[in-house]
């Protein structure tokens, strides 16, 4: 039986690029879903669950990345996760980083 | 962003003394000093930004692994050091683990593209369990050194 699938490309907006603060902030969002999360850069495809993975994709702002979720709760994994991205995470998050590193 | 960028062999620390999270930055940010990339009167301002940073989250990733770090206006281009403690320190981990594995990377505020670079291949490497193991294996800052090294010429992630 397939699992549902959902995709979404966005670019990531916030001046500081993916680094360690959102990185953790995505896969802790994501870790909270039963479904598969992979996030697509190129013909890079990595774990979306995974802190270490999500640095290794180097992605500054205006990066195009492709998240995708399957299983059962694709769907809201997507809304919550697509919004993270493309709202360019927490103020918390970003000016946190920008100023203590 | 090769380690040869930004890791100094001065800045290899195969046994890190410090038993507690504090005191492994302070440990750390020493040999950065001491390896001449940071101004001696910016010690106590870089561990204070480290510290900082840490209270946001901690950077000890899990398995076994940190990476401190800083944005600070005293460097022109990320700098790093490495740290082992073969025992282990707590360092609120997000898996709850000891760390041995310290990357240290201290990077300009004003190039997040370096930084974010210098973090992609930390990472990269540290994804390799042969990489993290002839890490905490390495009994001298050289043999560390070239483990980065070999790191650097893809020996370890394909």
């Amino acid at each position: 039986m397939s699992q549902p699938t959902r995709t979404a490309t966005v670019t990531i907006s916030n001046p500081q690029g993916l680094h360690m603060r959102p990185a953790y902030q995505f896969a802790q969002a994501a870790a909270k879903f039963e479904c598969k999360i992979e996030l697509i850069k190129g013909d890079i495809r990595i774990d979306g669950k995974s802190v270490l993975s999500i640095l290794t994709l180097g992605a500054a702002q205006g990066t195009r990345v492709a998240v995708e979720a399957t299983g059962p709760d694709a769907d809201q994994a997507m809304d919550v996760l697509e919004g993270l991205l493309s709202s360019g995470f927490s103020a918390s998050a970003e000016t946190g980083e920008a100023s203590a590193g | 962003m090769k380690f040869c960028d930004f890791v100094q062999l001065k800045a290899i620390k195969p046994k890190l003394s410090a038993t507690n999270k504090e005191a492994v930055i302070r440990e750390m940010v020493t040999t950065l000093v001491e390896s001449g990339q940071l101004g001696a009167d910016e010690h106590e301002s870089i561990v204070e930004a480290i510290l900082k940073r840490e209270e946001l989250g901690s950077t000890g990733i899990g398995r076994g692994i940190a990476v401190p770090h800083t944005k600070h206006p005293s460097v022109r281009s990320p700098v790093g050091a490495v740290g082992i403690s073969p025992s282990g320190v707590d360092f609120q981990s997000l898996d709850g683990e000891q760390v041995q594995l310290f990357f240290m990377l201290v990077s300009p505020p004003d190039q997040p593209s370096d930084h974010l670079r210098a973090l992609e291949n930390i990472s990269k490497q540290l994804q390799d369990e042969t990489f993290c193991r002839f890490l905490k294996q390495s009994k001298t800052a050289e043999d560390i050194q070239q483990i980065l090294e070999e790191a650097d010429n893809n020996q370890f992630v394909s």
